[in-house]
């Protein structure tokens, strides 16, 4: 019954694709978690981007946060038969069979940005930034722009328990622990957004004797930073002065703060994930060239120098 | 007088006393307030700032447990109305017109959960389930899924600014605090109220219209989220659909609880819910200055909401009665 | 009696309860035999509920012990008491109506097979238990569905299971029509001879009479005696519960008929399935006393007067024409209604006696014209003392009251909007002697000054007492108006019962 019904559609979907065959270049699948943040929404519009710029028909789909719906687009690209799938997993399990059906088919499977918990050889590749480096690059900073003062830091994680509070953070800690003259003196969860970024800072403040003690503020990310901004500044502080910043994401608005000296410094977590992504596709169905298992993007440090008001406007464009 | 002092002794008071004690051996410094540019600092008011909206939300919630209610909807709502207020004044218009607008939005909610309960008769949970569910849907709609950031300083002095050395948001919530009690316990609202959550059945034949006092506890409610969802996105500048009061409607529902108010409906206390909000909040400034690693936040709050309400059990009170 | 040389089954010695300041029992000695039925009497208020509830587990005594079978218990809960063999019919019935009638009647002791329920028998054992107390009703149906007196029999059939030793009911009869009555008797008397105790709590002296071996009495927590019924007349009865005689003002109302203007006009006021169009006038300073079977379409007449229920065909006049979607137009129209399920559509349990009282006037009066503290106080207590209504405070919640002083309560809500109409839905259920002439000579009052009564009940001495005319129900309709001579409880039996009047 269920082959049959899978025959009845491949057979309908064979008339669209003859003329989606017509049109030059590739067909992908797309299938993206929903819109949850802005950086979502910015990934979202840099593949379509990506896509147009290299003549790519993208089929887009947008699965709300279920998995269940994702594991639909995908039967649903199988079944009209694209030549390879992009996928922004929702969660890490419970793939194996629908990853399958795809191999079964022939069809070249690209996790974007998150991984999974799956055999390996039922993806083509994956296309993720690295955490841990994220972290570490935003310490490396840290550690050469203070030099060899003693430097208090107070750092506002993530969520507890999610894997980039977790990877953020050990790339921080593991990078500055080699650094005598710096303490993580305090370290919270900010729980990735702004009100609970500004309520903690605002603790931190009180806790350091008025923030006198404080030579740095780390956060896991931006929106929590643009909290603490705003705490510092609620409480006669300078940040970007008196106080370091220096976070991670690269969304506009530590652009816009960077712009106004209220922030120092961000490393990027990039959306052109697909950027990568096509190119690996397009060499593996050229002439087979099979890509790195994990693909790694660049984790791109920004400063006050890198023309932070060009950026924010450049930004807001991509839907951030 | 000496009956008043007595009347202050309750289980509620001495719980916060006890959390600010505790903080204050944990973080020496917790007691100290100064003036500074025009206002008072130190963690104590922190905590009466941070505890804001959830006592603004928990003087909303009171009234709608008192029906036998609850409203599960109010942390939605709060992202709806800092959603209508951000992108109001982000796309020109005044203050005065932004927050009368979003006021509105939360008052429209409220009239939505309180036509599901009161006319269609479906469960306060599964009614208010609705915009709980849907109204980050709908910030997110009226955001278009980004935070929408503003710098309307008149908005803005909403969340952060200070009158009498005090931050806003206390005395907005110090404010309704002090009208809802008035309104509520000088005219018959209260009464009539406690009387729909005792018995709905014997409300309707004793005359009372349970149905208007239904809706119109949902409508304030609703109203209450609206003012809580302005103050927090002003505080951040900016309109954060996605976690703008995220998880809130249960601070404010423990709060009720904290404050004495059974979830089976009947006799409540405003005041008392307020100290309730006060009292998670001294908790989570406690945890905040204590540095404590981030992984026991819960499970501190956690003991300490069960030592409360175990404090404030009947059990509990029939054995103070005999010792 | 029964067992005359037996050792007592169940005693309780020395029983005293304080309730604050106010000591609701006092050293209370009783003694119950095996195969006898003992009733347990006394005013409202006298603590006859606290008695059993302090036998059965549900209170601790204060003072006192109890003693089963000749060594001393201490029940913990209702639960241990059951293990033991006690079975109780609590007065403010507890069962799950949103469970089904069987599931109810077996809860916590469903018959399994292979360690699942086995529905199928319990299905079959509830319908066969019912059935001896002539029940015939869809027994997986939910319990919330069926009439008060239903319930109140599946109450009494699970405490029967139960009870193996004791079996202990607190006024089970308060709400069960005489066939009902007569088939609980039935299965009293089979377990009397099985060697059962019975504690039976009432304010029907008939029955007692009927069916107790002997009496304990009570007055304001105290023993007063426990006697034979053997040797005892009503009077004597009455006395020991009162402390003097009453006199039962049996003035028959001949002469205060329809005289005054009229008051009140139901003119075909119906609705479908419930009550048929029926015709009514009331006029000031008359009571017109309904009688009918529980279920003839007495009480839905009532909910449709005040808008309880809304009537799809007919008209009311009232002062003008009046058209009901709710009872607050009832009442906003100086309607008044105390109902016939006084826990469930009556009383507001947690609120004070105070509250209870004002409310309905207070509901009038509307959100924004509080009555004060001082007013409330004085209308309260002004009504408590009319009606004797005995709460050791007004500040305490209604639900501590007893029973019958629930009842006054209601009473005096409607009694405190000063109502044009008035309708009672059984007034005098649980209430005991002395507040029943009390009941009965309020009513009088009341239409002496002029208001107008419509007063549901299913005692046909009470009803033949006060009203001016008697129409009754049968099958949902109204079958007879009876007026002047005709008002005599022979004639209203046989109109309910349908025959020709001889
Ligand atoms: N839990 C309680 N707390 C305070 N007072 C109580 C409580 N229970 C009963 N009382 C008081 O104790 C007294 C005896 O009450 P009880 O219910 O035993 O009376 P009763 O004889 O059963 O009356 P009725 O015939 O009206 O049912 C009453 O005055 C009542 O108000
Ligand atoms: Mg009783």
């Amino acid at each position: 019954m269920k082959t049959f019904k899978k025959l009845a559609l491949a057979a309908g979907i064979g008339a669209l694709l003859s003329t989606t065959a017509m049109a030059d270049g590739l067909v992908v699948g797309f299938s993206q978690i929903g819109s949850e943040s802005g950086w979502r929404a910015a990934e979202t519009s840099v593949t379509k981007q990506e896509a147009e710029k290299r003549g790519v028909d993208l089929k887009f789909a947008d699965a709300q946060q279920k998995q269940e719906n994702q594991i639909k687009a995908l039967r649903g690209f199988i079944a009209q038969g694209v030549d390879a799938i992009l996928i922004a997993p929702v969660v890490a399990t419970g793939w194996d069979e629908v990853l399958g059906e795809a191999k079964d088919a022939g069809i070249p499977v690209v996790l974007l940005d998150r991984g999974i918990d799956a055999s390996q050889d039922l993806y083509l590749t994956s296309v993720a930034s690295d955490q841990v480096k994220e972290g570490a690059v935003a310490a490396q900073w840290l550690v050469d722009t203070v030099g060899d003062k003693p430097c208090t830091i107070v750092e506002l994680e993530g969520t507890v328990g999610s894997s980039p509070a977790i990877n953020r953070k050990k790339g921080f800690d593991d990078t500055i622990a080699a650094h005598a003259n710096f303490t993580i003196s305090r370290s919270q969860t900010g729980e990735f957004t702004r009100s609970k970024g500004k309520e903690v800072m605002e603790g931190f403040i009180k806790a350091e004797d008025g923030g006198k003690n404080i030579c740095a503020v780390y956060a896991h990310n931006d929106d929590m930073m643009v909290g603490a901004i705003q705490a510092m500044k609620d409480a006669g502080l300078k940040p970007g002065t008196d106080i370091l910043t220096v976070s991670i994401d690269a969304v506009p608005d530590i652009f816009s703060a960077m712009a106004a000296g209220d922030a120092n410094a961000t490393v990027e977590l990039t959306p052109n994930m697909a950027g990568p992504a096509f190119d690996a596709l397009e060499a593996f169905l050229k002439d087979g060239t099979v890509p790195e298992k994990f693909i790694i993007t660049e984790s791109k440090l920004y400063t006050q120098a890198d023309d932070p008001a060009g950026e924010a406007e450049r930004r807001k464009s991509l839907g951030y | 007088m000496k009956l008043r002092v007595q009347r202050l002794i309750t289980p509620q008071t001495i719980a916060l006393v006890a959390v600010l004690l505790f903080n204050w051996l944990l973080f020496p410094g917790f007691f100290s307030v100064e003036w500074k540019d025009g206002r008072l600092f130190g963690s104590l008011i922190d905590v009466l700032n941070r505890g804001a909206p959830v006592a603004i939300l928990a003087i909303g919630m009171t009234m709608v447990i008192a029906t036998k209610g609850v409203d599960l909807s109010v942390g939605a709502v709060m992202a709806i109305a800092g959603a209508v207020a951000a992108t109001g004044v982000e796309s020109g218009l005044t203050v005065w017109q932004a927050v009368p607008l979003a006021l509105v939005a939360g008052l429209l909610c409220g009239l939505w959960n309180g036509v599901l309960v009161a006319v269609l008769d479906i469960q306060p949970i599964i009614a208010t389930l609705v915009i709980m569910v849907a109204g980050r849907g709908i910030a997110q709609l009226i955001t278009q899924g980004f935070i929408v950031t503003f710098n309307d300083p008149s908005l803005i002095y909403i969340g952060t600014g200070s009158a009498l050395g005090l931050p806003m948001p206390v005395l907005i919530a110090v404010a309704l605090l002090i009208l809802t009690t008035l309104i509520v316990r000088r005219t018959a609202l209260g009464l009539l109220v406690e009387a729909v959550g005792v018995n709905r059945s014997a409300a309707r034949f004793a005359g009372i219209s349970a149905m208007s006092l239904l809706i119109l506890v949902y409508v304030f409610s609703g109203f209450c989220a609206a003012v809580a969802g302005i103050i927090v996105a002003a505080d951040i500048h900016g309109a954060d659909a996605n976690n703008a009061g995220l998880w809130l409607e249960l601070d404010a529902i423990l709060a009720v609880v904290i404050g004495g108010t059974s979830l089976l409906g009947g006799r409540f206390s405003i005041p008392m819910a307020v100290l309730g909000a006060m009292i998670i909040q001294a908790m989570n400034t406690g945890i905040l200055v204590s540095g404590f690693p981030p992984q026991f936040n819960l499970i501190v709050k956690a003991g300490i909401i069960i030592a409360i309400l175990v404090l404030q059990s009947p059990v509990a009170s029939r054995l103070f009665k005999r010792a | 009696m029964g067992g005359i040389s037996m050792e007592p089954m169940l005693q309780g010695r020395g029983l005293g309860k304080v309730f604050g300041a106010h000591q609701a029992l006092a050293g209370v000695d009783i003694d119950l035999f095996p195969g006898e039925v003992h009733a347990l009497l006394g005013e409202n208020g006298a603590g006859k509920s606290t008695l059993i509830k302090i036998l059965t587990g549900a209170y601790q005594p204060d003072s006192g012990a109890v003693v089963l079978e000749g060594a001393e218990v201490a029940f913990r809960d209702p639960l241990q008491a059951q293990a033991a063999g006690i079975g109780t019919v609590y007065q403010e019935v507890n069962l799950v109506p949103n469970l089904s009638v069987a599931e109810n009647l077996y809860l916590g002791h469903q018959p399994m097979r292979w360690g699942m329920l086995n529905k199928r028998a319990m299905h079959d054992g509830a319908r066969e238990i019912l059935a001896g107390y002539g029940l015939e009703i869809d027994v997986r149906a939910e319990l919330g569905s069926f009439s008060v007196a239903v319930q109140q029999i599946v109450a009494i059939a699970r405490a029967v299971k139960l009870s193996g030793k004791v079996l202990v009911l607190d006024e089970p009869t308060a709400s069960l029509d005489r066939a009902e009555v007569e088939s609980l008797f039935e299965v009293i008397a089979k377990l009397k001879a099985r060697g059962l105790a019975v504690v039976f709590i009432t304010h029907f002296l008939d029955q007692v009479f009927a069916i107790a071996d002997r009496v304990t009495v009570l007055r304001n927590g105290k023993l007063v005696s426990t006697q034979a019924i053997s040797g005892l007349s009503r009077t004597d009865v009455v006395r020991m519960m009162l402390g003097k005689d009453v006199v039962f003002a049996h003035s028959p109302v001949t002469e205060i008929g329809a005289s005054g203007p009229a008051l009140a006009e139901f003119k075909g006021l119906g609705r479908k399935g419930s009550v048929a169009p029926f015709d009514l006038t009331l006029h000031q300073g008359e009571v017109v006393g309904v009688a009918g079977l529980l279920g003839s379409g007495r009480t839905e007449m009532a909910r449709l007067m005040f808008g309880v229920d809304l009537a799809d065909t007919g008209s009311i006049s009232l002062g003008g024409p009046l058209t009901l979607r709710s009872p607050r137009q009832a009442v906003a129209a100086g309607m008044g209604f105390c109902p016939e399920d006084r826990k469930v559509d009556g009383i507001f349990g947690e609120l004070s006696v105070r509250e209870n009282i004002v409310i309905a006037l207070q509901a009038k009066l509307g959100w924004f014209k509080a009555l004060s503290r001082d007013e409330q106080d004085d209308i309260a207590g002004r009504f408590a003392e009319a009606l004797d209504i005995r709460a050791a405070d007004h500040n305490m919640p209604v639900k501590l009251l007893s029973g019958g002083n629930q009842q006054k309560v209601i009473l005096a809500r409607w009694m405190a909007i000063d109502p044009k109409l008035l309708i009672l839905d059984e007034p005098t259920r649980g209430i005991d002697v002395g507040a029943h002439a009390e009941i009965v000579r309020t009513i009088n009052r009341l239409r002496e000054d002029g208001l107008a009564l419509l007063v549901i009940s299913s005692e046909l001495d009470e009803v033949v007492a006060y009203s001016s005319r008697v129409v009754v129900m049968r099958d949902r309709a109204m079958v007879a108006e009876l007026k002047g001579a005709d008002i005599a409880p022979q004639v209203i039996v046989q109109a309910i019962a349908a025959q020709e009047a001889p």
